[in-house]
Protein backbone atom coordinates (compact mmCIF):
# COMPACT_ATOMS: atom_id res chain seq x y z
CA UNK A 1 0.00 0.00 0.00
CA UNK A 2 1.24 3.48 -0.78
CA UNK A 3 0.32 6.83 0.80
CA UNK A 4 1.22 10.39 -0.16
CA UNK A 5 0.23 12.54 2.78
CA UNK A 6 0.91 15.77 4.68
CA UNK A 7 0.49 14.08 8.08
CA UNK A 8 3.28 12.42 10.04
CA UNK A 9 3.27 8.62 10.46
CA UNK A 10 3.78 6.30 13.41
CA UNK A 11 6.63 3.87 12.85
CA UNK A 12 5.34 1.47 15.54
CA UNK A 13 1.89 1.36 13.99
CA UNK A 14 3.26 0.79 10.48
CA UNK A 15 5.50 -2.03 11.73
CA UNK A 16 2.59 -3.68 13.56
CA UNK A 17 0.44 -3.50 10.42
CA UNK A 18 3.22 -5.08 8.35
CA UNK A 19 3.72 -7.79 10.95
CA UNK A 20 0.02 -8.55 11.13
CA UNK A 21 -0.16 -9.09 7.35
CA UNK A 22 3.23 -10.76 6.84
CA UNK A 23 1.97 -14.34 7.14
CA UNK A 24 4.78 -16.84 6.80
CA UNK A 25 7.43 -14.18 6.16
CA UNK A 26 10.70 -14.38 8.08
CA UNK A 27 11.87 -10.79 7.70
CA UNK A 28 10.59 -7.24 7.89
CA UNK A 29 12.93 -4.41 6.90
CA UNK A 30 11.91 -0.80 7.49
CA UNK A 31 13.58 2.46 6.51
CA UNK A 32 12.64 5.94 7.72
CA UNK A 33 14.00 9.08 6.07
CA UNK A 34 14.33 12.24 8.21
CA UNK A 35 14.76 15.94 7.43
CA UNK A 36 18.41 16.87 8.00
CA UNK A 37 18.86 20.14 9.91
CA UNK A 38 21.82 21.19 7.79
CA UNK A 39 22.95 21.34 4.15
CA UNK A 40 26.19 22.33 2.40
CA UNK A 41 25.70 26.01 3.15
CA UNK A 42 24.31 26.00 6.69
CA UNK A 43 21.36 25.14 8.83
CA UNK A 44 17.94 24.09 7.56
CA UNK A 45 14.89 24.87 9.70
CA UNK A 46 12.29 23.08 7.55
CA UNK A 47 11.58 21.80 4.08
CA UNK A 48 8.67 22.04 1.67
CA UNK A 49 7.90 19.13 -0.66
CA UNK A 50 5.99 19.82 -3.85
CA UNK A 51 4.69 16.91 -5.93
CA UNK A 52 2.68 16.05 -9.02
CA UNK A 53 -0.63 14.70 -7.65
CA UNK A 54 -1.67 11.57 -9.53
CA UNK A 55 1.71 10.93 -11.12
CA UNK A 56 3.40 10.60 -7.71
CA UNK A 57 1.03 7.81 -6.67
CA UNK A 58 1.35 6.14 -10.07
CA UNK A 59 5.14 6.32 -9.94
CA UNK A 60 5.32 4.89 -6.39
CA UNK A 61 3.00 2.02 -7.36
CA UNK A 62 5.17 1.26 -10.40
CA UNK A 63 8.29 1.19 -8.22
CA UNK A 64 6.61 -1.29 -5.84
CA UNK A 65 5.51 -3.54 -8.70
CA UNK A 66 9.04 -3.39 -10.19
CA UNK A 67 10.37 -4.53 -6.79
CA UNK A 68 7.92 -7.46 -6.80
CA UNK A 69 9.23 -8.54 -10.21
CA UNK A 70 12.78 -8.72 -8.82
CA UNK A 71 12.21 -10.30 -5.41
CA UNK A 72 9.63 -12.56 -3.86
CA UNK A 73 8.06 -10.15 -1.38
CA UNK A 74 5.19 -10.27 1.06
CA UNK A 75 3.99 -6.81 2.12
CA UNK A 76 5.19 -3.43 0.89
CA UNK A 77 4.27 -0.23 2.72
CA UNK A 78 5.44 3.09 1.29
CA UNK A 79 4.61 6.51 2.75
CA UNK A 80 5.90 9.83 1.40
CA UNK A 81 5.00 13.08 3.09
CA UNK A 82 4.49 16.32 1.16
CA UNK A 83 4.02 19.97 2.15
CA UNK A 84 5.92 21.69 4.98
CA UNK A 85 7.99 19.44 7.27
CA UNK A 86 10.18 20.64 10.15
CA UNK A 87 13.87 19.76 10.63
CA UNK A 88 14.43 16.31 12.17
CA UNK A 89 10.87 15.21 11.29
CA UNK A 90 10.06 12.06 9.30
CA UNK A 91 9.67 12.37 5.49
CA UNK A 92 9.50 8.88 4.06
CA UNK A 93 8.84 5.31 5.18
CA UNK A 94 9.50 2.04 3.39
CA UNK A 95 8.58 -1.29 4.96
CA UNK A 96 9.05 -4.62 3.19
CA UNK A 97 8.38 -8.17 4.35
CA UNK A 98 9.68 -11.32 2.72
CA UNK A 99 10.58 -14.93 3.44
CA UNK A 100 14.26 -14.09 3.91
CA UNK A 101 16.14 -10.99 5.03
CA UNK A 102 18.29 -10.50 1.92
CA UNK A 103 15.37 -9.83 -0.41
CA UNK A 104 13.69 -7.55 2.15
CA UNK A 105 16.90 -5.50 2.62
CA UNK A 106 17.53 -5.27 -1.12
CA UNK A 107 13.94 -4.44 -2.04
CA UNK A 108 13.76 -1.63 0.57
CA UNK A 109 16.97 -0.14 -0.82
CA UNK A 110 15.79 -0.52 -4.42
CA UNK A 111 12.50 1.23 -3.61
CA UNK A 112 14.31 4.18 -1.98
CA UNK A 113 16.87 4.46 -4.80
CA UNK A 114 14.15 4.47 -7.44
CA UNK A 115 11.90 6.80 -5.47
CA UNK A 116 14.70 9.38 -5.24
CA UNK A 117 15.24 9.41 -9.01
CA UNK A 118 11.76 8.70 -10.41
CA UNK A 119 8.96 9.96 -8.17
CA UNK A 120 7.88 13.51 -9.20
CA UNK A 121 8.62 15.17 -5.85
CA UNK A 122 10.74 18.30 -5.35
CA UNK A 123 12.32 19.58 -2.16
CA UNK A 124 12.84 23.16 -1.04
CA UNK A 125 14.94 23.89 2.04
CA UNK A 126 14.20 26.75 4.43
CA UNK A 127 17.56 28.40 5.22
CA UNK A 128 18.61 31.67 6.86
CA UNK A 129 18.50 33.32 3.42
CA UNK A 130 15.09 31.96 2.38
CA UNK A 131 13.64 28.95 0.56
CA UNK A 132 16.05 27.20 -1.83
CA UNK A 133 15.29 24.39 -4.29
CA UNK A 134 17.43 21.33 -3.69
CA UNK A 135 19.53 20.26 -6.69
CA UNK A 136 19.40 16.62 -7.77
CA UNK A 137 22.52 14.62 -6.87
CA UNK A 138 24.63 12.48 -9.17
CA UNK A 139 25.12 10.06 -6.27
CA UNK A 140 21.35 9.34 -6.29
CA UNK A 141 21.46 8.62 -10.04
CA UNK A 142 24.44 6.32 -9.52
CA UNK A 143 22.65 4.50 -6.68
CA UNK A 144 19.59 3.90 -8.87
CA UNK A 145 21.56 2.90 -11.95
CA UNK A 146 23.37 0.04 -10.18
CA UNK A 147 20.06 -1.87 -10.15
CA UNK A 148 20.02 -1.84 -13.95
CA UNK A 149 23.08 -4.07 -14.14
CA UNK B 1 -7.11 21.04 -25.62
CA UNK B 2 -3.90 19.85 -23.95
CA UNK B 3 -3.36 20.49 -20.27
CA UNK B 4 0.21 21.50 -19.52
CA UNK B 5 1.63 21.59 -15.99
CA UNK B 6 4.92 23.04 -14.77
CA UNK B 7 6.41 22.17 -11.40
CA UNK B 8 8.93 23.35 -8.80
CA UNK B 9 11.74 25.72 -9.89
CA UNK B 10 10.58 25.55 -13.53
CA UNK B 11 7.11 26.79 -12.61
CA UNK B 12 8.71 29.69 -10.67
CA UNK B 13 11.03 30.51 -13.55
CA UNK B 14 8.12 30.60 -16.01
CA UNK B 15 5.73 32.18 -13.51
CA UNK B 16 3.20 29.60 -14.67
CA UNK B 17 2.02 26.31 -13.18
CA UNK B 18 -0.85 25.36 -15.52
CA UNK B 19 -1.66 26.15 -19.12
CA UNK B 20 -4.52 25.12 -21.38
CA UNK B 21 -2.92 24.65 -24.77
CA UNK B 22 -5.18 24.76 -27.82
CA UNK B 23 -4.38 21.61 -29.81
CA UNK B 24 -3.70 22.34 -33.46
CA UNK B 25 -2.16 19.19 -34.84
CA UNK B 26 1.07 19.01 -32.82
CA UNK B 27 2.42 15.47 -33.06
CA UNK B 28 5.11 15.37 -30.40
CA UNK B 29 6.30 17.04 -27.20
CA UNK B 30 8.96 18.79 -29.30
CA UNK B 31 6.20 20.31 -31.48
CA UNK B 32 4.48 21.71 -28.39
CA UNK B 33 7.74 23.26 -27.22
CA UNK B 34 8.22 24.81 -30.68
CA UNK B 35 4.70 26.26 -30.63
CA UNK B 36 5.29 27.82 -27.21
CA UNK B 37 8.66 29.21 -28.31
CA UNK B 38 7.04 30.88 -31.29
CA UNK B 39 4.74 32.72 -28.90
CA UNK B 40 7.44 33.99 -26.55
CA UNK B 41 11.15 33.39 -25.99
CA UNK B 42 10.75 32.96 -22.23
CA UNK B 43 9.67 29.35 -22.98
CA UNK B 44 13.26 28.75 -24.10
CA UNK B 45 14.06 27.26 -20.67
CA UNK B 46 11.97 24.20 -21.62
CA UNK B 47 14.86 23.27 -23.92
CA UNK B 48 17.27 23.07 -20.98
CA UNK B 49 18.67 19.53 -21.12
CA UNK B 50 17.81 18.90 -17.45
CA UNK B 51 14.09 19.52 -17.97
CA UNK B 52 12.04 16.31 -17.76
CA UNK B 53 8.70 15.71 -19.41
CA UNK B 54 5.77 13.45 -18.58
CA UNK B 55 2.91 12.63 -20.95
CA UNK B 56 -0.26 11.44 -19.22
CA UNK B 57 1.73 11.11 -15.99
CA UNK B 58 4.40 8.83 -17.46
CA UNK B 59 8.01 9.97 -17.92
CA UNK B 60 8.56 10.52 -21.65
CA UNK B 61 10.84 12.47 -23.97
CA UNK B 62 10.66 15.11 -26.68
CA UNK B 63 9.75 12.50 -29.31
CA UNK B 64 6.70 11.26 -27.40
CA UNK B 65 3.45 11.39 -29.38
CA UNK B 66 0.76 13.86 -28.36
CA UNK B 67 -2.96 13.65 -28.96
CA UNK B 68 -5.75 16.09 -28.24
CA UNK B 69 -6.85 15.73 -24.60
CA UNK B 70 -3.43 14.63 -23.33
CA UNK B 71 -1.83 15.91 -20.14
CA UNK B 72 1.78 17.07 -20.45
CA UNK B 73 4.07 18.16 -17.61
CA UNK B 74 7.52 19.75 -17.58
CA UNK B 75 9.67 19.73 -14.46
CA UNK B 76 13.26 19.77 -13.14
CA UNK B 77 15.04 16.58 -11.95
CA UNK B 78 13.22 15.14 -8.95
CA UNK B 79 14.57 15.48 -5.39
CA UNK B 80 12.16 13.61 -3.11
CA UNK B 81 12.94 10.99 -0.48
Amino acid sequence: MISVQTNDFDLGHEYQMLRQDADGDGAIVTFTGLVRDFNNSGSVSMIRLEHYPGMTEKSLMNICSDARKRWELGQIRLIHRVGFIGANEQIVFVGVSSKHRKSAFEAAEFIMDYLKTNAPIWKQEGTATGMKWVESKQSDQTAASRWQK
Amino acid sequence: MIKIHFFASLSEQLDCSDLNFEYSGEHTVADIKQSLLKRDTHWQCLNNKNVLVAVNQTLSDANANINDGDEVAFFPPVTGG
